[in-house]
């Protein structure tokens, strides 16, 4: 099996661009990962893409060659939709292209346009990532799902608000050093906890924001790198992806995702490493609690320790396993079908020393990212490594 | 817009006759379905679905989709009916006053923004 490398990346500023089409959007991404790998035009084979709602933002369909043209590209192209893990299982086919000797240079990426959408037209749009039968029409939105799981696990589990706004405190002040973030604005446990309720018990600042954004990634054979002379010190070494019931009602435990754990397991065993070796997390923190979630699908934490995992000041820049050290979804922002591959840029970034926060981590060797669809009933997880 | 096997499954629950689907292990699940999700199995019996249910989590929603705009702030909860769980709008209970472990009985009502039909809970008489 061929050994996958990271040889390029990038991604759009993280925020509010209405008026910018998404063709605009991947293609500033797709044209900074390919300046980054400095890889020849005519050599890319394929890409692979995600987008979730481009039906319902910008009324198009059939994404993929309109990307690749955006992308400057003469080359198949695919979209994925997986709801918010479209671009983590658009970069999972990646992977899995090169590792079976099918190509030796693709480009995986994704995009979202969502501001052009009021908020009342988002969240609707955002909802059709639920069951429609069992949960839209009982009037589930997106943060009316996660606010079901808040309240399942701290009925089940403990912990607070308090808890989560720690977990919103952290991403806030690390998107500080994060010059694609979206938000670039401190807040206190105190501004988290007086905001006002969206879903309770979630509250604005437990949410992310609606974002407009785009990212990419290129992914080369490690006998491409060698051949060529790339400096591409990041490899994919572990790849994994879970699914679960679609709707909340159909599962056994309400505070659990086990689609990211089955989809950890995997990764681990691919990669050949266990929770216990891996060094900065990039999680799925689309709310407050679903970081949580995700750092104990992870085997990070035990059911029930990750809920005070920020406030203890473990998860922190400065704790031992720092998470979101890009600001997260929380503070980065969530352009939904773009955030899957921008978890792998941020990571690739942190990892090779050129992030804002790279100093956080220095002696990292091992990141994971989780990137996860719907209420988790789709999830991905990815290991890199760096060669130290 | 019809939708086979759910418009029925609405219907029953509205005249009383809520049911749910079980395979020979015993799995409940909701139609339309024509195998079990949780084993597979193909063969699927209508039982009836028990009186009252049991809410497991809920949450008052502030900022509603379009479709829920006329409801805000409504309860939507997730409540276990024996081997199937539900999700539905709690009505005819203050939201101050729905807790873990209420019990409720389920019914159709309306939604006050489509007209549509949806899953109701109720507090269930003593």
């Amino acid at each position: 099996m061929t050994d996958v490398r990271i040889a390029g990346v990038g991604l759009t500023k993280f925020g509010s661009h209405p008026e910018r089409t998404g063709r605009d959007l991947f293609a500033e991404a797709a044209l900074a990962a390919r300046e980054d790998a400095g890889v020849s035009r005519d050599d890319y084979e394929e890409i692979f893409y995600g987008n979730f709602m481009g039906e319902l933002a910008e009324k198009q369909g059939h994404q993929g060659p309109v990307m690749a043209e955006a992308a400057g590209l003469d080359c198949p192209a695919t979209r994925y939709e997986q709801a918010c893990a479209s671009a983590g299982v658009a970069f999972r086919q990646a992977v899995a292209t090169i590792r079976s000797g099918a190509a030796d240079v693709v480009l995986a990426g994704g995009m979202e346009r969502m501001n052009n959408l009021g908020t009342a037209e988002v969240t609707q749009s955002l909802a059709i990532a639920a069951d429609e039968l069992f949960e839209v029409r009982a009037g589930v939105t997106f943060p009316g799902a996660y606010a079901l799981m808040a309240r399942a696990y701290f009925d089940a589990f403990g912990g607070d608000s308090e808890d989560l706004a720690h977990i919103a405190v952290k991403n806030h002040a690390n998107a500080m050093q994060n010059d694609y973030a979206q938000f670039h604005r401190e807040i206190t446990v105190e501004d988290a906890l007086e905001s006002p309720v969206v879903a309770d018990p979630l509250t604005l600042y437990d949410a992310c924001p609606i974002t407009d954004g785009a990212s990419a990634v290129v992914l080369v054979s490690d006998d491409y790198a060698e051949r060529h002379g790339l400096d591409a010190p990041v490899s994919v070494t572990g790849s994994g992806q879970g699914g679960d019931k679609a709707a909340l009602q159909d599962r056994p435990h309400l505070a659990r995702t086990p689609a990211a754990t089955k989809a950890a397991d995997s990764a681990y065993a691919d990669a050949g490493i266990g929770p216990d070796d891996v060094d900065v997390a990039e999680v799925h923190d689309c709310f407050t609690i679903a970081e949580v979630l995700a750092l104990e699908s992870l085997g990070l934490y035990d059911h029930g320790e990750g809920v005070g995992a920020a406030a203890r000041g473990e998860t922190t820049r400065d704790g031992d396993l720092p998470v979101n050290l890009s600001g997260g979804l929380k503070a980065k922002g969530h352009p939904v079908g773009a955030t899957g591959t921008a978890q792998i840029v941020e990571m690739t970034k942190l990892l090779r020393g050129d992030h804002g926060n790279s100093d956080a981590v220095p002696d990292a060797r091992v990141g994971v990212t989780h990137n996860a669809g719907g209420t988790v009933a789709s999830a991905v997880v990815h290991v890199l490594e760096v060669d130290r | 817009m019809t939708e086979t096997g759910y418009d029925e499954w609405l219907a029953a629950i509205a005249d009383g006759e809520g049911y749910y689907l079980a395979c020979p292990d015993g799995h409940g699940s909701l139609p339309p379905r024509r195998s079990c999700p949780h084993c597979g199995a193909a063969e699927l019996t209508a039982e009836p679905l028990p009186e009252t249910g049991e809410i497991l989590t809920f949450t008052e929603v502030h900022v509603p989709a379009p479709n829920f705009a006329d409801e805000a702030p409504y309860v939507t909860a997730i409540a276990s009916f024996g081997p199937v769980k539900l999700t539905g709008v709690v009505r005819d209970l203050p939201a101050d006053e729905v807790d873990l472990g209420t019990t409720v009985s389920v019914g159709v009502g309306e939604n006050a923004t489509t007209d549509e039909q949806l899953l109701v809970f109720r507090p269930a008489s003593e």
